[in-house]
């Protein structure tokens, strides 16, 4: 594995989640109604972020939950390794709000199918809204996104690593080589 | 700063690829400390699952299992069974009244039987002690042991523990008393492999009659005064007296029983009010627990149901999903 380029910086990523606030804020016409939701674990963290952004322009507490996909995921028999499961925190209703799903990178949009399911054994949101930090292109699902962060054109080879601080010590993106190993 | 976050990153890591070192749930005895922690982790995401208006994942879609049950079962049968629907497995229910071993057929002819029709897991419960193990022997199937004989009842030892964790936080280093027939119990052995495992002291409690000799080696106290055994633990899993298993042998009466090991709300007023009360069911009221102690404060016995479910479907998910 080889660092090829740092994408995002510490101040870039503030600037990204600040603009991915006001873009969630001016496509739904306010926070009336809507309800943020990570994917564990990075998009846990990226949620908690927009959220802090979404009550500091708009003065709006909207709910914020995480949502685990594992027990949705469609590999569990082609992977080698067990991935753990962990608690989904959802704790409010769903049903007829506005749902902005949030994740750190988009590549297959497997997981985002995964979280689609997942979400509707919840209840019936009026919408779900797709915001990803970084979209790296190579989808093998019907899947876009509402709001994004950065796109990072990506060949087969290469790798998005998003690090944030409250698990990985830094606040930054990288594009990683894993042809070298 | 930075530092002590990556290293716990790290753990978090290993520990997000971890799977359990059997495929086989046989018994508790052996099973290392880090599978239980798995296991009883697990099973807090399906205790959150369970809380859902749509209470089911489709997560062993797919996957055929079969509960054999050669003997009576309400509480494990129905656990098990309702875990595996929430978890979209396709059940198969076999019990001896129904099938063809009244015929004379032999359990490896109706194991092989049942196995040419392709399952992925066994459940089983059997009078016998052992047949399990032979079961991994003579199938392909990941084999979950239900109760066998007078050896193991595991998932009920790790629902019990998960109850306690769930009160208590952590197991290490917590007093916990199990109480009653320990000789005719499955659910004592099931309690003291895992409990011990995982850092917590046990002890037992009981007429000397039911506690089987030799059990000390097990590296547990015995007491025979049940108000000393309330006053020094901070859990008590008080065990049925097993009629049917002819616990009458060894103690003169269910009554005489009663007034010596009962546990009262007198003698928890007290001896120790903030005792933990467990108990495996189904309950004898009036026998090894009065009645007002078990609908009362100081009891888990529904939650214990509850969770049965949960961690039954952890074990089941953990071992059906392993490669």
């Amino acid at each position: 594995m080889e660092i090829k380029a740092k994408v995002i910086d510490e101040e870039g990523l503030v600037r990204t989640i600040t603009r991915l606030a006001h873009e969630i804020l001016e496509k739904n016409k306010g926070s009336q109604n809507l309800v943020l939701i990570g994917m564990r674990t990075r998009g846990e963290f990226i949620a908690t972020r927009i959220h802090e952004k979404i009550k500091e322009i708009d003065s709006s507490n909207p709910n914020l939950g995480i949502l685990d996909v594992t027990l949705y995921r469609d590999d569990f028999r082609t992977r080698l390794k067990q991935p753990q499961v962990s608690v989904t925190d959802i704790t409010f209703d769903v049903n007829d709000k506005e749902i902005i799903l949030i994740d750190d990178v988009l590549y297959t949009g497997r997981t985002v199918r995964a979280a689609l399911d997942a979400l509707m054994d919840l209840g019936r949101p009026n919408t779900i809204q797709l915001c990803v930090l970084v979209d790296r292109g190579h989808r093998e699902m019907p899947i876009k996104a509402d709001f994004v962060g950065k796109n990072i054109p990506t060949s087969i080879n290469e790798e998005v690593k998003v690090k944030l601080k409250e698990i990985d010590g830094e606040d930054a993106v990288y594009l990683v080589d894993c042809s070298k190993v | 700063m930075p530092f002590i976050l990556s290293i716990v990153q790290r753990f978090k890591n290993e520990r997000r690829n971890m799977s359990l070192t059997s495929r086989h749930l046989l018994g508790l005895q052996g099973v290392p400390k880090e599978d239980i922690q798995l296991i009883l982790d697990t099973a807090t995401t399906f205790r959150e699952v369970l809380e859902r208006p749509i209470k089911k994942v489709p997560t062993l879609q797919g996957k055929t299992i079969v509960n054999l049950f050669y003997e009576n079962s309400t509480r494990t049968r129905i656990s098990f069974e309702l875990a595996q629907k929430r978890l979209s497995a396709d059940t198969i229910n076999f019990s001896t009244s129904t099938s063809s071993a009244k015929k004379g057929e032999t359990f490896k002819d109706t194991v092989r039987n049942i196995e040419a029709m392709k399952v992925d897991m066994i459940v089983v419960r059997h009078e016998s002690a052992g047949v399990p193990q032979y079961l991994t022997r003579i199938s392909k199937a990941n084999i979950l042991n239900a109760g066998d004989g007078l050896h193991e009842h595991p998932t009920q030892g790790l629902l019990d523990m998960y109850s306690i964790r769930e009160k208590t936080g952590s197991l290490e280093g917590l007093k916990v008393c199990i109480v009653g027939d320990v000789g005719h119990s499955r659910v004592a052995l099931s309690n003291i492999f895992g409990l011990n495992s995982m850092g917590a002291k046990v002890s037992v409690c009981g007429p000397l009659t039911m506690i089987p000799v030799g059990i000390e080696k097990l590296g547990v106290k015995i007491y025979t005064d049940i108000n000393k055994a309330i006053a020094e633990n901070d859990v008590l899993n008080v065990l049925r007296i097993q009629l049917e298993r002819k616990a009458g042998q060894v103690i003169p009466s269910t009554r005489e029983y009663h007034n010596y090991y009962g546990i009262t709300a007198e003698r928890i007023e007290k001896n120790n009010k903030n005792i933990l009360i467990l108990h495996p069911g189904p309950i004898n009221r009036g026998v090894e627990i009065t009645s007002e102690v078990a609908d009362g404060p100081y009891q888990v016995i529904l939650d214990q149901v509850t969770n049965g479910v949960a961690v039954r479907m952890a074990v089941l998910y953990l071992l059906g999903t392993m490669h």
